[in-house]
Order: C-alpha cells, then sequence, then structure tokens
C-alpha cells in the first residue's frame, strides 16, 4: 500500500466519511494480519497500536481520538478541524516515536543485566541505557499533553555473545535515527520537532558510535543520512516486539 | 552582547530580509504552543526561530557558510597541520563528506532563486593533530546544534528533510571524533542543544576572516 503519509491538511467535506472508512478498513486489515501473526489477543495489543500510529492522521486513528479534546479548548484562531488533525498526526508520531524508544530502553537493560560487558564498554552501554530511558520520558510526557500515550510495549532480544549484541544495538540505533528523519517532515508543531530533532542526532551519535565498534562506517550513507518509512522501520522491528 | 556579525559581511547578508514572512512563521510557532501546551518541550525550544524570522532562503545560506567552514577545516587545515592515522582518515572522509553539502546547499539555494553566500576566507588556529581534533570535535558539535536550532523554521519540508539528513552526518562525526579522542559521545546529555545564530557565531565567528 502507499506510505500513509501524515498531513494536516482537512479534506473537503464530502471525502470525509470515505476517507475515514476507507482508513478503518486498512487499519483492520492491518490488525487481523498482527493477530493471525502473534496469536495473541494481549500482545498484538501493543503492536496494534504501534501499527495504528503509522495509519493515517484522521481522528479515526486510535492514537489520535482523545487529542481533539487537547486542541478543543484552547479558542485558537485556526479551524478545529485542522488542528486537532495536525494534534492528532503529532501525536501518532511521538506515539512511534516512544514505542521505539520503550524498546531501546528495555534492550539496554536487559544488555546491561546480562554481564556480557565489562569496563569502558559497559560504561557506553550504560549511558546510552540511561540517555534512551531520558527519551522514553520525555516522549511520554510530550504524547501525555496531546492525548493518550501508546502502552509499552514488550520487546524480546536474543542476546547471545557480546558480539551479537554489540551488532543488534547498532542495528537498533541505526534504525532510530532512521526513523526519526523520516518523520521530521510530518511534523506540524515546531516545538514537537525541536524535540524530535533534539533526539535524533543523539540516536546518530550512538548510531555512529556502534558502527565504529564493528568495525564499520560512522556515516553508512555517506553525507547524507537515509530515512525510512514507519512502514519500514515496523518490518524490521516486528521480530522483537513479544 | 554585541554580536560579530558586523566584522563578518557574508554573514550579515545572510540576516533577515523576509520580515512579513518571518513574523507568519513566528505566529505560527506561538500559535502552535498554545494548542499544544509548550511546557512538554520548553526544555527543546530555542530562541533561534522566536527572535529570527529568518527566511529559508537565509537559513540555507547561514547552513552553507558553516559546512565551507568545515570542509575548508579538513580539508586546507588539515593536510597543512599534519595528520596521521585514524585522524588522517576521518579528516580526508569527513572532508569529502562536507564538501557533498557544501554542494547540495548551494544547489538547494540556486533552485529555489536564491544567491549562495560567497566562501569565506578562514583561519584556525590550530598547530597539531590534538588541536585539530578539539577544534574538529566543537564544530562538529556546532553544526549540530546549529541545525537542530534552525530546523524548525524552515517552512519548506523537503529543505527540513535535507537539513535532518545532513545533521545526522555531523551527529555521526562528532561521536567519531569523541570516540577517537575519548571526549563525552553525548556532550550534552540525553538531548541534543539546539543553537540560536548567535550562539553559533560565537563559536564559528573567529574563524572567518573575509
Amino acid at each position: 500500500m502507499t506510505e500513509p503519509m501524515i498531513n494536516g491538511e482537512a479534506p473537503p467535506e464530502t471525502g470525509v466519511v470515505e476517507r475515514l472508512a476507507r482508513d478503518d478498513v486498512e487499519r483492520k486489515r492491518f490488525l487481523r494480519m498482527a493477530g493471525k501473526r502473534l496469536g495473541s489477543g494481549v500482545a498484538a495489543t501493543s503492536l496494534a497500536a504501534f501499527i495504528a500510529a503509522c495509519g493515517s492522521s484522521s481522528s479515526s486513528s486510535s492514537a489520535g481520538s482523545s487529542s481533539s479534546a487537547a486542541a478543543a479548548g484552547t479558542g485558537t484562531a485556526s479551524s478545529s478541524s485542522t488542528s486537532s488533525a495536525a494534534a492528532s498526526g503529532d501525536l501518532a508520531i511521538v506515539n512511534y516515536a516512544l514505542t521505539l524508544e520503550y524498546l531501546e530502553s528495555q534492550f539496554y537493560a536487559k544488555v546491561i543485566k546480562s554481564g556480557l560487558f565489562h569496563g569502558k564498554n559497559l560504561s557506553v552501554i550504560k549511558t546510552f541505557g540511561a540517555e534512551e530511558t531520558e527519551h522514553v520520558a520525555a516522549l511520554h510526557k510530550l504524547a501525555m499533553s496531546l492525548g493518550t500515550p501508546a502502552a509499552e510495549p514488550t520487546g524480546k532480544f536474543p542476546l547471545k555473545n557480546a558480539a551479537s549484541v554489540t551488532k543488534l544495538a547498532a542495528t537498533v540505533e541505526n534504525l532510530g535515527a532512521a526513523a526519526y528523519l523520516g518523520q521530521a517532515g510530518n511534523i506540524k508543531s515546531p516545538e514537537i520537532l525541536a524535540a524530535a530533532l533534539a533526539i535524533h542526532s543523539i540516536e546518530a551519535r550512538h548510531a555512529a558510535t556502534l558502527n565504529l565498534v564493528l568495525g564499520k562506517d560512522a556515516t553508512p550513507d555517506g553525507a547524507f543520512a537515509k530515512p525510512m518509512t514507519m512502514s519500514q522501520v515496523l518490518a524490521v522491528v516486528k521480530p522483537f516486539i513479544a | 552582547m554585541h554580536t560579530p556579525e558586523f566584522a563578518h559581511p557574508e554573514l550579515a547578508a545572510v540576516e533577515v530580509h523576509g520580515v512579513t514572512r518571518g513574523s507568519f512563521i513566528a505566529r505560527g510557532a506561538l500559535a502552535a504552543g498554545a494548542v499544544y501546551g509548550a511546557g512538554a518541550v520548553a526544555p527543546f525550544v530555542t530562541n533561534a526561530f522566536a527572535a529570527g524570522g529568518a527566511t529559508d532562503l537565509d537559513i540555507l545560506n547561514f547552513a552553507l557558510t558553516l559546512e565551507y567552514l568545515e570542509t575548508d577545516f579538513y580539508t586546507v587545515k588539515g593536510k597543512s597541520v599534519g595528520l596521521s592515522g585514524e585522524a588522517k582518515t576521518l579528516a580526508t572522509s569527513f572532508g569529502e563528506e562536507e564538501a557533498e553539502h557544501v554542494a547540495a546547499l548551494t544547489k538547494a539555494i540556486t533552485g529555489a532563486g536564491g544567491k549562495p553566500v560567497k566562501k569565506p576566507t578562514f583561519s584556525f588556529p590550530v598547530t597539531n593533530q590534538a588541536g585539530f581534533l578539539k577544534l574538529a570535535y566543537v564544530l562538529e558539535n556546532t553544526g549540530v546544534g546549529a541545525y537542530n536550532g534552525a530546523g524548525p523554521s524552515l517552512t519548506n519540508k523537503a529543505l527540513l528533510a535535507a537539513a535532518g539528513s545532513i545533521v545526522q552526518t555531523e551527529a555521526r562525526h562528532a561521536a567519531a571524533i569523541a570516540l577517537l579522542t575519548g571526549m563525552k559521545i553525548t556532550p550534552n546529555g540525553a538531548f541534543d542543544k539546539p543553537l540560536s545564530k548567535a550562539q553559533v557565531l560565537a563559536k564559528a565567528g573567529p574563524l572567518i576572516k573575509k
């Protein structure tokens, strides 16, 4: 399907119902697929929320439904349908980032507990883990200001040995950087964009560090880092969500 | 504090021209703040866009000046100061990437019907590899702060995507230099600080001669 770009523009009145119906069908199709793969109603919830966040920006998205309450009472000059659509789009993106950060935070916590790393390496891992946890806190708070935050997913990460874990860490961080980059142009609020940029460059630092530790390039994409879409990120992340 | 802009005419050239557009941007940002409740994001907000009212072209030209600076630093100073080993490899590789940033920004500016700033003359007060790497760290981190500070002011989303793509590279450079030198990989902690134009000029200004 075409990449579900989140845009804040309100469609013409006559098209609204059709668009919501089509989006609803798409989202239900995703949820059915997710349910089939995971075979568990409970486990599907956080993944489904993640997938729903990748859906369109209309207030039909479960991530966005409570955001109109946040936008409604402010008395801004802009039309309420535009600002609530923008808010629900931003909430979906914040929740998408929050989900990824939850996974990163859990991953590092597990790695630290594993005893696989020591000394300077462990110190770097601890720093990165603490920073991802701060990202979780900030994004959660941001999501709360917009509506309902995404539920914490249950991550599952294979931890075999230090080498494979370092590779996984690099994958995760490079993915995170690409994920943020992929959404920068979709965020409506300048303040939320500022927050996303402040986190994006941290993921980039983490990614470069781990690449170098593995003997790879700090800038694998060269002069211009490549973005990834929500669908592309989801495909990589799905095996790590229980 | 008096800004050094008048000493650097090429940077003065990027001063605000489109006041109407700038105030439109500022109004939009303030309205968004009212809707979303700026409190949740206050730590991330910089005064960069609230104070400047710069147009997209102004921002691109500011970025171009910084990229000219970094390219010159890695390729010219990198050669003259005498680097070896990993530092030499890094300077060559990063210099190539900064040069690509110069090319891309120049193309974006001319493509948008604007006039790219002329390449200034720079002077870098470093005499050995250690000093070179220290300044490299400062420059890359300043670059990250500059792009993160200016990004939210860009009105064209394609330009924002390009700026994001570039800033990620600068952040990766900064981390690589940190690893090489033992300096902090994340000097700002969990959130990179957006820098205002004045803050960027405080670091970069003294290096620009003409």
